[in-house]
């Protein structure tokens, strides 16, 4: 069913309440949730991190708009919390950056074949191969490091093989650039999934960086260095699809109605009836802030919110395993390359990545060391007939 | 609640949960090229170079007082290594700190969850909380006898508390139940009594002759505790009722009434 934003005035902003107790709810179980489940919880933390981002950066720039902003984030911080720690603590860093390369993975390939635009969804496979290829580097280092399969985080709905080779991946910040979707002409969705991307990027960036250091093993914080590096060329390009025309009252909007759409379509499916309920209060919190977004765009930029959000949301974002969309693009792209914002083949790579390639692979390519020879097995390569008397590093 | 013991439920994590996504998930894709043979040498590779070139965790800090000093240089010069003494003694007063903490963990855990199902009590959990606590008192002493600064963490004391951060996850995850951490318990009891073998071994080879006595009776109420936690646990998994008690006549140790052993 088609979900219009304007239908409700969801929950007004001052019965947006909490208590620290309400905040640390009881966490889902690692073992017996769907990973579905931790792949909502890991997207919607990075949506509504993404809204706290936004939030400070366009208070900075706006004094009207600095009020209205600072309650909202209030709520969305409290909100931030409440889904991020939904998390249980028997997930091991690793463990959790298994789930957030999957969360990577199976958001991208439902946004690359709901994108009504051909650059932008040829824009979102280029990144999908990465991330797919991220989630292999992961599952070596977590299979060698702590002896786990990553299988037990994906619950085998998604592969674990390789994809375009991260060593391949650091590009020259020049062709990591994409051609921005034309705010006037671009449709409404296409907007709401760059800025979904956008969020989920940003998070699993600002994630590794900050669990690297958790790690005693340098092998894995090489691992990780690496791979928070690649997650910034990923999140200025998907940044980069926006329109920089747009003001920042019609991105505030956008993002209302982005959280809206995230947190509707994770209603739709949820399965863990207490998960569900949190994403039913907050569906009905975002949309009163949107409600409040619309009153400043109609009374600071004398405008028609409508004029923004012109159409309704048909379908929810999809939470489902994407494996068959993943592998023909694997099989049909993984040697795509860019020169500036054009994808290339591999020949007509720009001559700047290749010469920052050079310069930063120079003492060696940790996502290569750490999977050498790693060949996914059910329960971990120590399973495989041939692995058998060998004894790990 | 947690449950005293694990329950069958809908595990998702294996591949027989998902037969045809696993299947699927198994069956190789001609197109992807995949090295056959597992080779985890460039890992080592990378890793050598960090061994080789890396600097310990940290350094014994030196005794604060005159006296200190000077008996430190005085069993230096003996051939005594008086550093790996403090340092060991730095170990067993970070873990007995952390081992009382683990104990007022479970209490909190048995308050709500113990059922009488167990031969265990708090009283029991009370007194054995009591005793790491008098250890890590007993171990603040020596250290301070020795001259040194018993508030400094030692290589060994940071080592330990690496070592423990897991089982302090354990027993303070609210989902965990009583058999579980006891699992976690027993555990650090194994260690502890390990630690307390070598720190009695050490003492005596530097002539210590009080510490080696009050070191043993510590060792000895460590293993009285592991054999304790270890019967409570089997207890907890269904394997059988304890028989154990503690030396002190007060503790109230029996089994629960009503609880009569099995034949």
């Amino acid at each position: 069913m088609a979900f219009n934003l304007f239908a409700s005035k969801g929950t007004s902003i001052d019965n947006q309440q909490f208590t620290w107790r309400d905040l640390v709810q009881k966490p889902i179980s690692k073992l017996d949730d769907d990973a579905f489940t931790r792949v909502r919880i890991i997207l919607m933390n990075g949506i509504e991190q993404e809204a706290l981002r936004f939030g400070h950066m366009a208070a900075r720039f706006n004094a009207s708009l600095r009020l209205p902003l600072a309650r909202i984030r209030r709520a969305e911080h409290h909100q931030a919390t409440m889904v991020n720690w939904l998390i249980g603590a028997d997930h091991s860093p690793l463990e959790t950056t298994i789930a957030y390369e999957q969360t990577a993975i199976e958001i991208t390939a439902a946004l690359a074949q709901r994108e009504p635009d051909p650059y932008l969804a040829q824009v979102y496979r280029f990144g999908l191969l990465e991330d797919f290829d991220h989630l292999y580097r992961y599952a070596a280092l977590l299979d060698r490091l702590e002896g786990k399969d990553a299988n037990n985080i994906l619950q085998s709905y998604t592969d674990i093989r390789p994809g375009r080779p991260t060593s391949e991946q650091h590009r020259a910040p020049p062709d990591d650039l994409r051609t921005p979707y034309q705010r006037a002409s671009a449709d409404f969705m296409t907007k709401l999934h760059a800025l979904t991307i956008v969020a989920g990027e940003a998070q699993t960036q600002n994630y590794y960086l900050n669990v690297g250091p958790f790690f005693s093993d340098p092998l894995a914080r090489q691992l990780y260095a690496e791979i928070a590096s690649v997650e910034e060329q990923h999140v200025t390009q998907y940044a980069s699809m926006l329109d920089p025309t747009e003001s920042w009252l019609e991105q505030w909007l956008l993002h209302e109605a982005n959280e809206c759409y995230n947190y509707y379509s994770c209603v739709e499916h949820e399965t863990n009836h207490h998960v569900k309920a949190i994403w039913e209060r907050f569906l009905d919190y975002e949309l009163g802030h949107f409600h409040v977004a619309c009153d400043c765009f109609k009374q600071i930029a004398g405008r028609d919110p409508a004029e923004v959000v012109n159409s309704e949301i048909a379908a929810p974002l999809e939470y489902r395993s994407q494996r068959d969309f993943v592998r023909r693009v694997l099989a049909q792209e993984v040697d795509l390359r860019t020169k500036g914002t054009a994808f290339v083949p591999r020949a007509q790579e720009s001559v700047d990545s290749h010469t920052y390639r050079a310069i930063v692979n120079a003492d060696g390519m940790p996502s290569e060391a750490v999977a050498s020879g790693y060949r996914w097995s059910p329960g971990t390569e120590l399973r495989r007939p041939d692995t058998l008397g060998t004894v790990a590093p | 609640m947690a449950t005293q013991t694990a329950h069958v439920g809908m595990n998702r994590t294996g591949i027989q949960m998902s037969p045809l996504d696993s299947k699927a998930m198994q069956q190789g894709d001609p197109a992807l090229p995949v090295t056959d043979t597992p080779d985890e040498a460039a890992l080592a590779e990378m890793r050598n170079e960090y061994i080789m070139n890396a600097d310990g965790l940290g350094s014994i800090p030196l005794p604060g007082t005159v006296t200190g000093a000077v008996t430190m240089a005085l069993q230096a010069l003996n051939g005594d290594s008086p550093h790996i003494l403090l340092d060991k003694l730095g170990e067993r007063l970070a873990f007995e700190r952390t081992g009382t903490r683990l104990y007022d963990a479970l209490i909190t855990k048995c308050d709500v969850l113990l059922n009488g199902d167990l031969s265990m009590t708090i009283d029991d959990l009370e007194q054995i909380r009591a005793d790491e606590a008098r250890h890590f008192r007993l171990v603040a002493d020596a250290i301070a006898s020795l001259g040194g600064d018993p508030t400094a963490q030692t290589p060994s004391g940071d080592l330990a508390g690496v070592e423990s951060m897991g089982l302090v996850q354990v027993l303070n995850d609210p989902r965990t139940s009583i058999a579980q951490s006891l699992h976690a318990i027993m555990t650090a009891e194994l260690s502890d009594m390990a630690g307390w073998e070598t720190l009695v071994a050490l003492a005596d080879e530097h002539d210590l002759t009080e510490l080696v006595e009050d070191f043993t009776d510590a060792l000895n109420q460590e293993r009285e505790h592991l054999a304790l936690v270890q019967t409570w646990y089997e207890e907890a998994i269904g394997l059988t009722f304890g028989d154990m008690e503690l030396d002190d006549d007060t503790a109230p140790l029996s089994p629960q009434p009503g609880l009569a052993p099995p034949p």
